[in-house]
């Protein structure tokens, strides 16, 4: 347990001092939703209706971004030899990476959505179940992509490859986040909201199972 | 073959196996521990972070820490970032690790590079403590090591 803490925090105060990490996510979250109203034109209630699904393709974008030095950098250094002769099982190593990934990326993402909603005339009432929606399925993008970046650890520059590998299973996080978003600002038949949460919930305490054990397959078999 | 043994590189003919007194004896990861090229060295970290992280993850005492930053000859760097840290230092910072963990395997490549003859005498000091408490070590090495009653194992003299 020491051991997992350890990591945790050496990865949040490598993202925090190295920069890079969760500052040039939220920056291109930033820049991303700011041209998507100077490219559709000043239509207020047309951006407000593609505004949670803009928000969401723009999330999971921009935690791609970062997740290619989930690894990368462990490796370089030699640092990942030694986790995976420790005692700590592989498994939990990459949960400690892709928590820590959600902290460093996913959280200032989430704390950033409802300033770039304005942007996108998200009405307010809207933020709230948004920031929920996000919360929820945020630790998925991290986990599923701890698997990409687990895959493409002993390629240079696998950006474009983990991106290629984690987007299709992105999908469903995407899918139900937007439409528990979209489901709380316009009355749909059904409890559309609790449905979608739901399972936008079951898909990331999948990953939290999935993740780590295909994580650490993945490493392995890189290593060897 | 210094990584084979650590469990690194898949064998693919033969088997390496330790024999100790019991199961739980025999697992390399609980009594080896593998110092390589790469110092595995967080540039970002201060001294006394990179130690206290591989402190944590070996779940070793504070005595263990203090004894591989004194022994290295670290303590003075302790407060500073691993980044300006020349590459005799970071070498030293690597192999405190050896220290911290306190594992009876140790497996060395090449320990000596850059570090300087005073570092080198020391470390030849702390290996010679390692083995007079029954330690084992196994080097890949250029270099005398000036450990006496070494088992030396020559390869090659065809190749490079």
């Amino acid at each position: 347990m020491m051991a997992f803490l350890a990591l945790i925090t050496r990865e949040v105060r490598l993202a925090v001092r190295v920069g890079g990490g969760g500052g040039m996510a939220v920056f291109f979250f930033l820049i991303t939703i700011s041209i998507v109203p100077l490219g559709i034109g000043p239509d207020l209630n047309l951006l407000s209706r593609i505004a949670p699904g803009m928000l969401w393709v723009a999330l999971l974008l921009s935690a791609l971004l970062t997740l290619d030095r989930l690894f990368q950098g462990d490796q370089e250094d030699g640092t990942l030899d030694h986790l995976l002769m420790g005692t700590m099982p592989l498994e939990l190593i990459v949960l400690a990476k892709g928590i820590a990934h959600w902290l460093t990326t996913g959280v200032p993402l989430i704390v950033a959505a409802p300033v770039l909603g304005l942007l996108l005339n998200l009405p307010i009432e809207g933020m709230g179940p948004m920031m929920f929606a996000m919360s929820v399925g945020s630790p998925a993008l991290s986990l599923l992509g701890a698997v990409g970046a687990a895959l493409a650890v002993g390629v240079k520059r696998g950006g474009l490859l983990i991106s290629l590998l984690v987007l299709p299973f992105y999908v469903p996080v995407l899918i139900f986040g937007v439409s528990a978003t979209r489901a709380a600002l316009i009355a749909v038949p059904g409890d559309m909201e609790g449905r979608s949460l739901m399972l936008l919930g079951a898909v990331t305490l999948t990953s939290f199972v999935v993740g780590p054990v295909a994580g650490a397959a993945a490493l392995r078999a890189n290593v060897n | 073959m210094l990584r084979q043994v650590a469990g690194l590189l898949d064998v693919e003919d033969g088997a390496i196996a330790l024999s100790g007194d019991s199961e739980d004896d025999a697992s390399i990861s609980t009594q080896a521990l593998y110092a390589g090229h790469l110092d595995a060295v967080k540039a970002p970290l201060t001294v006394r972070e990179n130690v206290d992280f591989w402190a944590d993850f070996y779940g070793s005492s504070k005595g263990h820490v203090q004894r591989a930053l004194d022994g290295f000859g670290l303590g003075r760097l302790s407060t500073l970032p691993a980044d300006v840290l020349s590459a005799g230092q970071k070498k030293r910072l690597g192999l405190a690790r050896l220290l911290i963990a306190d594992r009876p395997l140790w497996l060395l490549d090449e320990p000596t590079v850059s570090l300087d003859t005073a570092s080198i005498k020391v470390l030849g000091v702390l290996m010679a403590a390692h083995l007079a408490r029954g330690g084992l070590i196994l080097a890949a090495t250029h270099v005398d090591l000036g450990i006496e009653g070494a088992r030396q194992l020559e390869f090659g003299g065809r190749g490079a």
